[in-house]
């Protein structure tokens, strides 16, 4: 299930913009990899990369490898449409459907994608809001919109919706930083469960956060605006955070700087 | 600041200088509260003038028996008798027809424009819609009436009218729908497209749905809005005293028309006509109007 992922010298461009410069690294599955860094450093651009949602913007382009277990995402023959059914992605914003109830939102991947059948989506429905930690608190009000949930109930939402659909890899866009402390640690709670069975990469402001949930963490920076971003190091977290071998990344994690 | 010095601490208390408004700042003030007030008087004067008229002489029309009920077929000219079903069977097939060809065309105009338009093409429908929107509604009947009736020899029809008010429509249900796509948030989109949602289905099924209840809105007010047209009709259809239940065929009337050809009456039926047609129009009209805004309070998305 969980896949591999390896970026091999990819470059990301905004149009004539360089974007991200040369990021090699590997994601191990059944793990959870963070990135950090400091804003407009091009990690956010590179997850958005790794299930192709970046070129949804115009005049974006990638140049290297992204190889999920081997197969390169961005072969010529590759479709986006499958391979953003194998790699989840849940967003800043919670965003559940608005003309949906809380069900439908949870199988709404099932049920576009043309399953009709009642009772096996009743059955997702139930099994990815349990994992998703929200099945108790949802449970008697399945039909009413998933608008009116609570903010960390919304993300929890996408996040069972997100994994409705069983992907191999869920991305993660700083998934926490429009919540308040309560649901953050609900979230990081449902992150330490499910990297049992996804790869899971997460991009955070918060390097507490990065410390707590991720097995490895990727530092971006960039030299100046204007600049492209790149990866300054990867490593195990807790060698990230006790014992960096770059400058920077120490400057970075112990608030010098950024 | 410098410290305070004991002379300072001494001095009795002054009036803050946020209590006092000088005397120039008060005359503005009062001024253009003056001259925005009787802006809107003279706004609102005419509108009213002109709904107490319509309603003081239209009123003993339109509640005779027989106003909504029948035709002026058989009716002279100088009785008082018959009714205005005709009229408003005709109003109401010619807009209908208008509507079922403008708002599939003019839906799909606009998620190509939001969804799917890069480059020149866009830009030149985008432009073309502008100008559309510009033409003159006797200049939208003239070019029916030049493309369809004097080349293509199609007969004088109420169907005439109905593809000069889809020229009159379309601008108006393509920027709106354009609008209401707009206000969806890109990211309801990426998040359908990160389910592997492909984006066809998406739009139908994410987007619109978001999108509908302003949608539906803006194509009811179009409605309205072309239900008053007046040139379209003078000059694709002939007036009709009787009902006409063919939009294909035959002459037919409509409420601007009747209200038209009953100008050329010097009875005092005439007038009578008239205004109560107009009123039967306006509340037409509002209905059309009133609905859409109910059901864009009633269908709203709930946040």
């Amino acid at each position: 299930m969980a896949k591999r992922i390896d970026l091999k010298d990819v470059d990301i461009y905004y149009g004539a913009f360089h974007a991200v410069q040369n990021v090699n690294l590997t994601v191990t599955p059944r793990s959870v990899t963070a990135f950090i860094g400091p804003s407009g450093c091009g990690k956010s651009t590179v997850l958005r990369t790794l299930n192709r949602m970046h070129e949804e913007i115009a005049g974006a382009r990638v140049d290297g490898e992204i190889l999920l277990d081997g197969e390169n995402i961005y072969d010529r023959n590759t479709d986006a449409v499958a391979v953003r059914r194998t790699i989840g992605m849940v967003f800043q914003m919670p965003n559940p459907f608005p003309t949906m109830s809380v069900r439908d939102n949870v199988v709404a991947g099932l049920k576009l994608q043309g399953v009709r059948d009642r009772k096996k989506l009743d059955e997702v429905c139930e099994a990815s809001l349990r994992a998703a930690n929200l099945w108790k608190e949802v449970k008697d009000r399945l039909d009413k919109p998933g608008g009116g949930l609570s903010g960390g109930q919304q993300q929890r939402l996408c996040i069972a919706r997100a994994i409705a659909v069983e992907p191999d890899v869920l991305l993660m866009d700083e998934p926490c930083s429009a919540l308040d402390p309560i649901s953050t640690l609900a979230i990081e709670d449902l992150i330490a469960d499910l990297k049992t069975e996804y790869t899971i990469v997460i991009v955070t402001h918060n390097m507490q956060q990065a410390a707590r949930v991720s097995d490895q963490t990727g530092f971006f920076n960039l030299e100046a605006t204007g600049k492209p971003g790149h990866l300054v190091e990867i490593d195990d977290t807790e060698k990230i955070f006790s014992n960096p071998t770059q400058q920077a990344t120490e400057d970075y994690i112990s608030g010098r700087f950024g | 600041m410098a410290t305070a010095t004991d002379s300072d601490l001494d001095r009795p208390a002054a009036e803050p200088s946020t209590r006092t408004i000088s005397a120039s700042r008060r005359f503005k003030d009062r001024a253009s509260t003056v001259l925005v007030t009787l802006a809107f008087l003279i706004a609102v004067v005419p509108l009213i003038w002109v709904l107490v008229t319509v309603v003081a002489r239209g009123a003993p029309a339109i509640v005779s028996a027989t106003w909504w009920g029948n035709s002026l077929s058989g009716i002279l000219p100088e009785s008082f008798g018959g009714g205005v079903y005709h009229a408003i069977y005709g109003t109401l097939i010619q807009a209908l027809i208008a509507t079922l060809i403008a708002v599939p065309i003019g839906i799909g105009a606009a998620i190509y424009l939001v969804e799917y338009g890069r480059g020149p093409l866009a830009r030149t429908t985008s432009f073309m819609v502008d100008i559309l929107a510009g033409v003159p509604s006797i200049v939208a009947a003239l070019f029916i009436f030049a493309a369809f009736i004097s080349i293509l020899g199609a007969p004088q029809s109420a169907f005439m009218v109905s593809l000069a008010l889809v020229l009159l429509m379309l601008p108006v249900v393509i920027r709106n729908t354009e609008e209401m796509l707009r206000l969806v948030p890109d990211r309801l989109r990426e998040s359908a497209y990160a389910l592997g949602i492909p984006k066809w289905k998406t739009i139908l099924r994410i987007v619109l749905p978001t999108a509908f209840s302003g949608t539906v809105t803006g194509v009811m007010l179009a409605i309205a809005r072309i239900m008053g047209e007046t040139a379209p009709v003078l000059v694709l259809v002939g007036y009709s005293r009787a009902i006409n239940y063919d939009p294909f065929g035959g002459n037919m009337a409509s409420l601007p028309l009747l209200m038209y050809s009953e100008l050329a009456n010097p009875e005092a039926a005439g007038s009578y006509r008239i205004w109560g047609a107009a009123l039967t129009l306006i509340i037409i009209i509002m209905i059309f109007q009133v609905g859409a805004s109910l059901l864009s309070r009633y269908s709203a998305i709930p946040k």
